[in-house]
Protein backbone atom coordinates (compact mmCIF):
# COMPACT_ATOMS: atom_id res chain seq x y z
CA UNK A 1 0.00 0.00 0.00
CA UNK A 2 2.84 2.43 0.61
CA UNK A 3 4.76 1.59 -2.41
CA UNK A 4 1.48 2.20 -4.20
CA UNK A 5 1.01 5.69 -2.22
CA UNK A 6 4.65 6.84 -3.46
CA UNK A 7 3.99 5.25 -7.11
CA UNK A 8 0.41 7.38 -6.90
CA UNK A 9 2.97 10.68 -5.34
CA UNK A 10 5.48 10.20 -7.65
CA UNK A 11 3.02 10.11 -10.75
CA UNK A 12 1.42 13.22 -9.19
CA UNK A 13 4.42 15.15 -9.25
CA UNK A 14 6.04 14.38 -12.19
CA UNK A 15 3.06 15.43 -14.13
CA UNK A 16 2.65 18.53 -11.50
CA UNK A 17 6.54 19.38 -12.51
CA UNK A 18 5.79 19.90 -15.93
CA UNK A 19 3.32 22.09 -15.37
CA UNK A 20 4.68 25.63 -14.18
CA UNK A 21 1.62 26.90 -13.09
CA UNK A 22 1.85 26.86 -9.29
CA UNK A 23 -1.67 25.75 -8.34
CA UNK A 24 -1.68 22.38 -10.10
CA UNK A 25 -4.47 20.87 -11.12
CA UNK A 26 -4.03 17.78 -9.53
CA UNK A 27 -3.43 18.62 -5.97
CA UNK A 28 -2.61 15.67 -4.11
CA UNK A 29 -4.96 14.53 -1.64
CA UNK A 30 -2.44 11.97 0.38
CA UNK A 31 0.26 14.51 0.86
CA UNK A 32 -0.02 16.74 4.15
CA UNK A 33 1.66 16.91 7.26
CA UNK A 34 5.41 17.70 8.01
CA UNK A 35 8.66 16.47 6.13
CA UNK A 36 11.62 16.72 8.29
CA UNK A 37 14.93 17.18 5.59
CA UNK A 38 18.55 16.93 7.27
CA UNK A 39 20.94 18.81 4.65
CA UNK A 40 24.48 19.35 4.54
CA UNK A 41 25.04 23.10 5.19
CA UNK A 42 26.50 23.72 1.59
CA UNK A 43 22.70 22.99 0.33
CA UNK A 44 20.93 26.10 2.68
CA UNK A 45 21.00 28.72 -0.23
CA UNK A 46 19.56 25.82 -3.15
CA UNK A 47 17.04 23.88 -0.38
CA UNK A 48 15.35 27.05 1.16
CA UNK A 49 14.54 27.65 -2.33
CA UNK A 50 13.59 24.44 -3.44
CA UNK A 51 11.16 24.13 -0.05
CA UNK A 52 9.22 27.46 -0.70
CA UNK A 53 8.18 26.16 -3.95
CA UNK A 54 7.33 23.03 -3.13
CA UNK A 55 4.98 24.48 -0.18
CA UNK A 56 3.69 26.50 -3.12
CA UNK A 57 2.82 23.08 -4.89
CA UNK A 58 1.97 20.93 -1.91
CA UNK A 59 0.17 24.01 0.34
CA UNK A 60 -0.69 20.90 2.73
CA UNK A 61 3.29 19.88 3.02
CA UNK A 62 5.10 22.09 5.70
CA UNK A 63 8.69 21.58 4.73
CA UNK A 64 11.51 21.95 7.74
CA UNK A 65 14.90 21.76 7.00
CA UNK A 66 18.03 20.74 9.31
CA UNK A 67 20.81 22.29 8.03
CA UNK A 68 24.21 21.16 9.35
CA UNK A 69 27.50 19.53 8.91
CA UNK A 70 26.84 16.61 7.37
CA UNK A 71 28.71 14.28 9.70
CA UNK A 72 26.70 15.46 12.52
CA UNK A 73 23.47 15.29 10.97
CA UNK A 74 24.21 11.35 10.30
CA UNK A 75 25.08 10.79 13.75
CA UNK A 76 21.72 12.40 14.74
CA UNK A 77 20.13 9.78 12.15
CA UNK A 78 21.30 6.75 13.50
CA UNK A 79 20.93 8.15 17.05
CA UNK A 80 16.84 8.16 16.10
CA UNK A 81 16.35 11.93 15.29
CA UNK A 82 12.64 11.88 13.47
CA UNK A 83 13.87 12.91 10.49
CA UNK A 84 12.51 12.16 6.78
CA UNK A 85 15.25 12.97 4.19
CA UNK A 86 18.86 12.73 4.72
CA UNK A 87 20.82 14.60 2.22
CA UNK A 88 24.48 14.95 2.64
CA UNK A 89 27.85 15.90 1.13
CA UNK A 90 29.56 13.23 0.45
CA UNK A 91 28.64 9.27 -0.06
CA UNK A 92 31.25 8.00 2.46
CA UNK A 93 28.58 10.56 5.29
CA UNK A 94 25.60 8.61 3.65
CA UNK A 95 27.15 5.49 3.80
CA UNK A 96 27.20 5.62 7.36
CA UNK A 97 23.49 6.32 7.24
CA UNK A 98 22.52 3.37 4.94
CA UNK A 99 25.18 0.69 7.32
CA UNK A 100 23.14 1.72 9.93
CA UNK A 101 19.84 0.42 8.38
CA UNK A 102 18.66 4.00 8.35
CA UNK A 103 18.45 4.67 4.46
CA UNK A 104 18.04 2.06 1.43
CA UNK A 105 18.22 3.66 -1.77
CA UNK A 106 20.25 6.60 -2.31
CA UNK A 107 20.85 8.58 -5.38
CA UNK A 108 23.31 11.44 -6.46
CA UNK A 109 21.75 13.86 -7.35
CA UNK A 110 24.40 16.87 -7.33
CA UNK A 111 27.83 17.44 -7.25
CA UNK A 112 30.35 20.04 -5.66
CA UNK A 113 33.59 21.59 -6.08
CA UNK A 114 36.50 23.82 -3.91
CA UNK A 115 37.42 26.69 -4.85
CA UNK A 116 40.28 28.81 -2.70
CA UNK A 117 38.48 32.08 -1.29
CA UNK A 118 40.02 35.44 0.65
CA UNK A 119 38.67 38.22 2.42
CA UNK A 120 36.57 40.76 0.13
CA UNK A 121 39.99 42.61 -1.87
CA UNK A 122 42.13 39.62 -1.03
CA UNK A 123 43.94 41.84 1.69
CA UNK A 124 46.96 39.43 2.55
CA UNK A 125 47.41 38.49 -1.76
CA UNK A 126 46.72 35.10 -1.56
CA UNK A 127 47.41 33.59 -5.29
CA UNK A 128 47.39 30.05 -4.99
CA UNK A 129 46.94 26.50 -2.95
CA UNK A 130 50.51 26.97 -1.99
CA UNK A 131 49.82 29.91 -0.10
CA UNK A 132 48.19 27.88 2.37
CA UNK A 133 51.37 26.29 3.38
CA UNK A 134 52.42 29.50 4.49
CA UNK A 135 52.33 29.56 8.24
CA UNK A 136 52.29 33.77 8.18
CA UNK A 137 49.07 33.68 6.84
CA UNK A 138 45.82 32.71 8.76
CA UNK A 139 44.28 29.66 7.15
CA UNK A 140 41.00 28.65 7.95
CA UNK A 141 39.86 24.58 6.54
CA UNK A 142 37.36 21.98 7.64
CA UNK A 143 38.54 19.54 9.97
CA UNK A 144 38.95 16.33 8.10
CA UNK A 145 36.46 14.48 9.99
CA UNK A 146 33.71 16.33 8.17
CA UNK A 147 32.70 16.41 4.34
CA UNK A 148 34.36 19.70 3.39
CA UNK A 149 37.54 18.37 5.57
CA UNK A 150 38.58 15.54 3.38
CA UNK A 151 37.52 17.25 0.39
CA UNK A 152 39.93 19.88 1.01
CA UNK A 153 42.39 17.27 2.27
CA UNK A 154 42.20 15.34 -0.90
CA UNK A 155 42.52 18.61 -2.95
CA UNK A 156 45.54 19.65 -1.03
CA UNK A 157 47.13 15.84 -1.71
CA UNK A 158 46.05 16.42 -5.29
CA UNK A 159 48.01 19.92 -5.84
CA UNK A 160 51.15 18.25 -3.57
CA UNK A 161 50.56 21.31 -0.60
CA UNK A 162 51.19 20.77 3.16
CA UNK A 163 48.65 23.17 4.39
CA UNK A 164 49.40 24.92 7.66
CA UNK A 165 45.93 25.33 9.12
CA UNK A 166 45.22 27.87 12.23
CA UNK A 167 41.78 26.48 12.57
CA UNK A 168 40.14 23.27 11.55
CA UNK A 169 36.28 24.30 11.98
CA UNK A 170 33.43 21.63 12.29
CA UNK A 171 31.35 22.85 8.96
CA UNK A 172 32.05 24.81 6.25
CA UNK A 173 30.44 27.99 7.04
CA UNK A 174 32.22 28.17 10.12
CA UNK A 175 35.42 28.37 7.47
CA UNK A 176 33.49 30.91 5.13
CA UNK A 177 32.28 32.80 8.68
CA UNK A 178 36.57 33.42 9.42
CA UNK A 179 36.94 34.01 6.11
CA UNK A 180 34.52 37.00 5.39
CA UNK A 181 35.27 38.57 8.85
CA UNK A 182 38.97 38.71 7.47
CA UNK A 183 40.22 36.85 10.68
CA UNK A 184 41.59 34.26 7.91
CA UNK A 185 43.34 34.74 4.74
CA UNK A 186 42.24 32.09 3.01
CA UNK A 187 40.30 29.03 3.28
CA UNK A 188 38.81 26.02 1.40
CA UNK A 189 34.43 26.17 0.73
CA UNK A 190 32.60 24.58 -1.80
CA UNK A 191 31.88 27.12 -4.87
CA UNK A 192 28.45 27.18 -3.44
CA UNK A 193 29.20 28.44 -0.27
CA UNK A 194 31.24 31.24 -1.79
CA UNK A 195 28.29 32.20 -4.46
CA UNK A 196 25.68 31.84 -1.56
CA UNK A 197 23.49 35.01 -1.16
CA UNK A 198 25.04 38.07 1.05
CA UNK A 199 28.44 35.89 0.86
CA UNK A 200 30.92 38.87 0.17
CA UNK A 201 34.11 37.12 -0.54
CA UNK A 202 37.19 37.04 -3.14
CA UNK A 203 37.53 33.76 -5.30
CA UNK A 204 40.70 32.87 -6.27
CA UNK A 205 40.93 30.62 -9.39
CA UNK A 206 42.60 26.87 -8.72
CA UNK A 207 42.98 24.38 -11.60
CA UNK A 208 43.30 21.01 -9.33
CA UNK A 209 39.50 22.17 -7.62
CA UNK A 210 37.76 20.52 -10.93
CA UNK A 211 39.32 17.20 -10.03
CA UNK A 212 38.11 16.98 -6.29
CA UNK A 213 34.18 16.51 -6.79
CA UNK A 214 32.19 15.74 -3.84
CA UNK A 215 28.76 13.74 -4.77
CA UNK A 216 26.03 14.20 -2.41
CA UNK A 217 23.41 11.55 -2.26
CA UNK A 218 19.70 11.98 -0.69
CA UNK A 219 17.52 9.36 0.72
CA UNK A 220 14.20 8.81 2.05
CA UNK A 221 14.97 7.18 5.67
CA UNK A 222 13.72 4.09 6.46
CA UNK A 223 11.82 5.49 9.84
CA UNK A 224 10.29 8.16 7.64
CA UNK A 225 7.11 9.37 10.02
CA UNK A 226 5.85 10.73 6.56
CA UNK A 227 7.40 8.70 3.71
CA UNK A 228 5.15 9.95 1.30
CA UNK A 229 5.87 13.07 1.42
CA UNK A 230 9.82 12.28 1.78
CA UNK A 231 9.77 10.93 -1.15
CA UNK A 232 7.70 13.55 -3.23
CA UNK A 233 10.62 15.53 -1.93
CA UNK A 234 13.32 13.41 -3.47
CA UNK A 235 11.60 13.37 -6.53
CA UNK A 236 11.17 17.22 -6.64
CA UNK A 237 15.09 17.45 -5.98
CA UNK A 238 15.79 14.84 -8.63
CA UNK A 239 13.33 17.08 -11.27
CA UNK A 240 13.94 19.67 -13.52
CA UNK A 241 13.09 22.44 -11.14
CA UNK A 242 15.00 20.93 -8.11
CA UNK A 243 17.99 20.75 -11.07
CA UNK A 244 17.57 24.14 -11.90
CA UNK A 245 17.40 25.56 -8.61
CA UNK A 246 20.41 23.87 -7.68
CA UNK A 247 22.66 25.08 -10.75
CA UNK A 248 21.39 28.44 -9.68
CA UNK A 249 23.36 27.77 -6.47
CA UNK A 250 26.49 27.14 -8.38
CA UNK A 251 26.09 23.38 -8.19
CA UNK A 252 26.67 20.67 -11.35
CA UNK A 253 25.38 17.87 -12.57
CA UNK A 254 25.49 14.47 -11.17
CA UNK B 1 23.83 28.43 58.26
CA UNK B 2 21.14 25.78 59.04
CA UNK B 3 22.58 25.05 62.54
CA UNK B 4 19.51 26.44 64.31
CA UNK B 5 17.16 25.38 61.82
CA UNK B 6 14.44 23.02 62.88
CA UNK B 7 14.04 19.58 60.76
CA UNK B 8 11.02 20.06 58.66
CA UNK B 9 9.08 17.43 56.26
CA UNK B 10 8.83 18.95 52.49
CA UNK B 11 5.24 19.69 51.75
CA UNK B 12 4.61 16.25 48.70
CA UNK B 13 4.39 18.78 46.10
CA UNK B 14 7.41 20.67 46.76
CA UNK B 15 9.52 17.49 47.12
CA UNK B 16 7.71 15.85 44.16
CA UNK B 17 8.55 18.96 42.14
CA UNK B 18 12.16 18.80 43.56
CA UNK B 19 12.82 15.34 42.58
CA UNK B 20 11.70 15.91 39.03
CA UNK B 21 13.97 18.67 38.39
CA UNK B 22 16.73 16.66 40.14
CA UNK B 23 16.34 13.66 38.14
CA UNK B 24 16.08 16.10 35.09
CA UNK B 25 19.64 16.96 35.84
CA UNK B 26 21.17 13.74 36.64
CA UNK B 27 19.16 11.12 34.61
CA UNK B 28 21.17 12.82 31.60
CA UNK B 29 24.73 12.46 32.97
CA UNK B 30 22.99 8.80 33.97
CA UNK B 31 22.10 7.65 30.23
CA UNK B 32 25.86 9.13 29.47
CA UNK B 33 27.51 6.77 31.88
CA UNK B 34 25.53 4.32 30.88
CA UNK B 35 26.03 4.84 26.74
CA UNK B 36 29.85 4.73 27.63
CA UNK B 37 31.87 2.07 26.21
CA UNK B 38 33.31 1.49 29.08
CA UNK B 39 35.83 -1.36 27.14
CA UNK B 40 36.89 0.82 24.96
CA UNK B 41 38.02 3.32 27.23
CA UNK B 42 41.26 2.87 28.31
CA UNK B 43 41.77 2.93 24.33
CA UNK B 44 39.77 5.81 23.12
CA UNK B 45 41.52 7.97 26.26
CA UNK B 46 44.63 7.17 26.13
CA UNK B 47 44.93 8.35 22.53
CA UNK B 48 47.11 11.12 21.91
CA UNK B 49 44.79 13.74 20.62
CA UNK B 50 42.26 13.10 23.98
CA UNK B 51 45.24 13.89 25.85
CA UNK B 52 46.12 16.68 24.34
CA UNK B 53 42.77 18.27 24.34
CA UNK B 54 42.44 17.37 27.92
CA UNK B 55 46.21 18.84 28.70
CA UNK B 56 44.99 22.12 27.03
CA UNK B 57 41.56 22.28 29.18
CA UNK B 58 43.53 21.63 32.28
CA UNK B 59 46.13 24.32 31.38
CA UNK B 60 43.88 26.77 29.77
CA UNK B 61 41.33 26.52 32.38
CA UNK B 62 43.71 26.82 35.34
CA UNK B 63 45.34 30.27 33.74
CA UNK B 64 41.69 31.28 33.40
CA UNK B 65 40.58 30.69 37.18
CA UNK B 66 43.94 32.92 38.34
CA UNK B 67 42.72 35.62 36.10
CA UNK B 68 39.69 35.34 37.28
CA UNK B 69 40.70 35.62 40.71
CA UNK B 70 43.20 38.22 40.03
CA UNK B 71 40.90 40.74 38.12
CA UNK B 72 37.52 38.98 39.64
CA UNK B 73 37.91 39.47 42.96
CA UNK B 74 38.41 43.53 42.72
CA UNK B 75 35.35 43.53 40.66
CA UNK B 76 33.15 41.59 43.05
CA UNK B 77 34.40 44.30 45.63
CA UNK B 78 33.54 47.05 43.43
CA UNK B 79 29.98 45.33 42.95
CA UNK B 80 29.31 45.10 46.38
CA UNK B 81 30.65 48.31 47.00
CA UNK B 82 28.21 49.58 44.91
CA UNK B 83 24.91 49.15 46.96
CA UNK B 84 26.17 52.85 47.76
CA UNK B 85 25.29 54.18 44.57
CA UNK B 86 22.77 55.55 42.78
CA UNK B 87 20.11 53.23 41.05
CA UNK B 88 20.95 53.45 37.77
CA UNK B 89 24.94 53.17 37.80
CA UNK B 90 24.39 50.21 40.27
CA UNK B 91 21.95 48.50 38.27
CA UNK B 92 24.33 48.93 34.98
CA UNK B 93 27.53 47.71 36.56
CA UNK B 94 25.56 44.43 37.80
CA UNK B 95 24.01 44.17 34.47
CA UNK B 96 27.03 44.34 32.74
CA UNK B 97 28.44 41.69 35.05
CA UNK B 98 25.44 39.47 34.20
CA UNK B 99 25.41 39.86 30.23
CA UNK B 100 28.13 37.64 29.66
CA UNK B 101 26.45 34.41 31.83
CA UNK B 102 23.31 35.01 30.12
CA UNK B 103 24.79 35.44 26.75
CA UNK B 104 25.17 32.14 24.37
CA UNK B 105 28.85 31.69 24.71
CA UNK B 106 28.90 32.16 20.40
CA UNK B 107 27.86 35.44 20.51
CA UNK B 108 30.15 36.11 23.02
CA UNK B 109 32.83 34.60 20.76
CA UNK B 110 32.02 37.27 18.19
CA UNK B 111 31.92 40.26 20.27
CA UNK B 112 35.53 39.13 20.90
CA UNK B 113 36.44 39.19 17.69
CA UNK B 114 34.88 42.18 17.07
CA UNK B 115 37.09 43.88 19.44
CA UNK B 116 40.15 41.78 19.18
CA UNK B 117 39.95 39.83 16.20
CA UNK B 118 42.62 40.17 13.63
CA UNK B 119 40.40 43.11 12.31
CA UNK B 120 39.01 43.76 15.75
CA UNK B 121 38.71 47.39 17.39
CA UNK B 122 41.98 46.77 19.69
CA UNK B 123 42.60 43.47 17.64
CA UNK B 124 43.92 45.04 14.53
CA UNK B 125 46.40 47.36 16.63
CA UNK B 126 47.83 43.80 17.92
CA UNK B 127 47.59 42.42 14.31
CA UNK B 128 49.61 45.04 12.90
CA UNK B 129 52.69 44.38 15.00
CA UNK B 130 52.25 40.97 14.61
CA UNK B 131 50.61 39.55 17.57
CA UNK B 132 47.60 38.21 16.29
CA UNK B 133 45.11 37.00 19.03
CA UNK B 134 42.47 34.60 17.63
CA UNK B 135 44.21 30.93 16.69
CA UNK B 136 46.29 31.32 19.83
CA UNK B 137 45.83 29.44 22.95
CA UNK B 138 45.91 33.08 25.13
CA UNK B 139 42.50 33.55 22.82
CA UNK B 140 41.20 30.23 24.02
CA UNK B 141 42.17 32.04 27.81
CA UNK B 142 40.39 34.92 26.82
CA UNK B 143 37.40 33.37 25.69
CA UNK B 144 37.17 31.28 29.17
CA UNK B 145 37.80 34.05 31.28
CA UNK B 146 35.09 35.95 29.32
CA UNK B 147 32.34 33.59 30.49
CA UNK B 148 33.91 32.48 33.29
CA UNK B 149 34.33 35.41 35.56
CA UNK B 150 31.00 36.15 36.09
CA UNK B 151 30.44 33.46 38.11
CA UNK B 152 33.26 34.09 40.51
CA UNK B 153 32.47 37.49 40.58
CA UNK B 154 28.89 36.86 41.81
CA UNK B 155 30.26 34.40 43.89
CA UNK B 156 32.92 36.45 46.11
CA UNK B 157 30.12 39.24 45.63
CA UNK B 158 27.18 36.82 47.66
CA UNK B 159 30.16 35.98 50.53
CA UNK B 160 31.00 39.86 50.80
CA UNK B 161 27.04 40.62 51.31
CA UNK B 162 27.06 37.50 53.89
CA UNK B 163 30.37 38.84 55.83
CA UNK B 164 30.49 41.20 59.35
CA UNK B 165 31.70 44.14 57.64
CA UNK B 166 32.43 45.63 60.94
CA UNK B 167 35.72 43.90 61.17
CA UNK B 168 37.24 46.06 57.78
CA UNK B 169 35.53 49.15 59.72
CA UNK B 170 37.63 48.13 62.81
CA UNK B 171 41.08 47.33 60.94
CA UNK B 172 40.54 50.51 59.56
CA UNK B 173 40.39 52.53 63.11
CA UNK B 174 43.33 50.32 64.24
CA UNK B 175 45.53 52.29 61.66
CA UNK B 176 45.48 49.63 58.61
CA UNK B 177 45.05 51.27 55.50
CA UNK B 178 42.37 50.57 51.93
CA UNK B 179 45.20 48.09 50.64
CA UNK B 180 45.83 46.37 53.80
CA UNK B 181 42.44 46.14 54.85
CA UNK B 182 41.43 44.28 51.86
CA UNK B 183 44.83 42.35 51.91
CA UNK B 184 44.50 41.06 55.65
CA UNK B 185 40.80 41.03 56.89
CA UNK B 186 38.57 41.38 53.44
CA UNK B 187 40.56 38.63 51.50
CA UNK B 188 40.32 35.79 54.36
CA UNK B 189 36.58 36.76 55.50
CA UNK B 190 35.17 35.76 52.66
CA UNK B 191 37.97 33.13 51.42
CA UNK B 192 35.63 30.44 51.75
CA UNK B 193 33.62 32.44 48.74
CA UNK B 194 36.66 33.11 46.45
CA UNK B 195 37.38 29.35 47.08
CA UNK B 196 33.89 28.59 45.81
CA UNK B 197 34.11 30.99 43.12
CA UNK B 198 36.97 29.91 41.40
CA UNK B 199 36.06 25.91 41.60
CA UNK B 200 32.74 27.16 39.64
CA UNK B 201 35.35 29.10 37.13
CA UNK B 202 37.38 26.41 36.66
CA UNK B 203 34.29 23.88 35.85
CA UNK B 204 32.64 26.65 34.05
CA UNK B 205 35.79 27.23 31.54
CA UNK B 206 36.81 23.64 31.48
CA UNK B 207 33.41 23.57 29.95
CA UNK B 208 33.61 26.88 27.50
CA UNK B 209 32.69 25.71 23.70
CA UNK B 210 30.98 28.47 21.95
CA UNK B 211 33.29 31.31 22.65
CA UNK B 212 36.35 29.43 22.02
CA UNK B 213 35.26 27.84 19.04
CA UNK B 214 34.14 30.83 17.16
CA UNK B 215 36.90 33.22 18.56
CA UNK B 216 39.91 30.92 18.87
CA UNK B 217 39.00 28.58 16.14
CA UNK B 218 39.89 24.39 16.43
CA UNK B 219 43.52 23.51 16.56
CA UNK B 220 44.64 20.18 17.96
CA UNK B 221 47.22 21.09 20.71
CA UNK B 222 46.28 25.26 19.99
CA UNK B 223 42.94 25.94 20.76
CA UNK B 224 40.98 22.24 20.36
CA UNK B 225 40.23 21.96 23.97
CA UNK B 226 38.14 18.79 25.26
CA UNK B 227 34.45 19.89 24.24
CA UNK B 228 35.38 21.00 20.82
CA UNK B 229 37.29 17.34 20.48
CA UNK B 230 34.44 15.81 22.11
CA UNK B 231 31.66 18.04 19.54
CA UNK B 232 34.06 16.72 16.95
CA UNK B 233 34.22 13.50 17.28
CA UNK B 234 30.07 13.16 17.79
CA UNK B 235 30.76 13.93 13.59
CA UNK B 236 32.32 10.79 12.92
CA UNK B 237 32.72 8.73 16.46
CA UNK B 238 29.74 9.11 18.52
CA UNK B 239 31.51 6.87 21.11
CA UNK B 240 34.36 8.60 21.24
CA UNK B 241 32.46 11.15 22.14
CA UNK B 242 30.92 10.02 25.08
CA UNK B 243 34.28 9.13 25.80
CA UNK B 244 35.58 12.56 25.99
CA UNK B 245 32.07 13.73 27.42
CA UNK B 246 32.43 11.16 30.31
CA UNK B 247 36.30 13.05 31.18
CA UNK B 248 35.01 16.56 31.50
CA UNK B 249 31.94 15.10 33.40
CA UNK B 250 34.42 13.29 35.79
CA UNK B 251 36.72 15.69 36.01
CA UNK B 252 33.99 18.27 36.94
CA UNK B 253 32.75 16.33 38.87
CA UNK B 254 36.25 15.79 41.02
CA UNK B 255 36.58 19.07 41.42
CA UNK B 256 33.70 20.27 42.69
CA UNK B 257 33.63 17.42 45.22
CA UNK B 258 36.92 17.54 46.86
CA UNK B 259 37.38 21.00 46.55
CA UNK B 260 33.99 22.53 47.62
CA UNK B 261 34.23 19.67 50.33
CA UNK B 262 37.17 21.24 51.79
CA UNK B 263 36.49 24.74 51.54
CA UNK B 264 32.56 24.88 52.43
CA UNK B 265 33.09 23.97 55.95
CA UNK B 266 34.51 27.14 56.32
CA UNK B 267 31.17 29.13 55.37
CA UNK B 268 29.82 27.11 58.20
CA UNK B 269 31.93 28.08 61.24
Amino acid sequence: MKRAGILLVATVLLTGCTAPAPEAPTRPAALGGTVTVFAAASLTAAFDALAAEFEQQHPEVDVVVNYGGSSGLATQITEGAPADVFAAANESTMARVVDAGDAGDTTVFTTNTLVLVTPAGNPAGVTGLADLANPDFAIALCDPAVPCGSAAQALLDTAGVTAAPDTLEEDVKAVLTKVQLGEADAGLVYVTDAHAPGVIVDIVYVPEAQEVVNRYPIAVLTGAPNPDAAQAWVDFVLSDAGQQALADAGFLAP
Amino acid sequence: MTRGAQRRRLSPPIAIAAAVALAFLVLPLVALAIRAPWGELPRLLSSEPVLQALGLSLLTGAITTVLCLVFGVPLAVLLSHSAQWPTVPRRLLRAAITVPLVLPPVVGGIALLLLLGRRGIIGQLFAQAGLGIPYTTGAVVLAQTFVAMPFLVFAVEGALGAADRRTEAAAATLGANRWQVFRMVTVPLVAPGIAAGAVLCFTRALGEFGATITFAGSLPGVTRTLPIASYLALQTDPEAAIALALVLLVVSVVVLLALRDRWLPGVRA
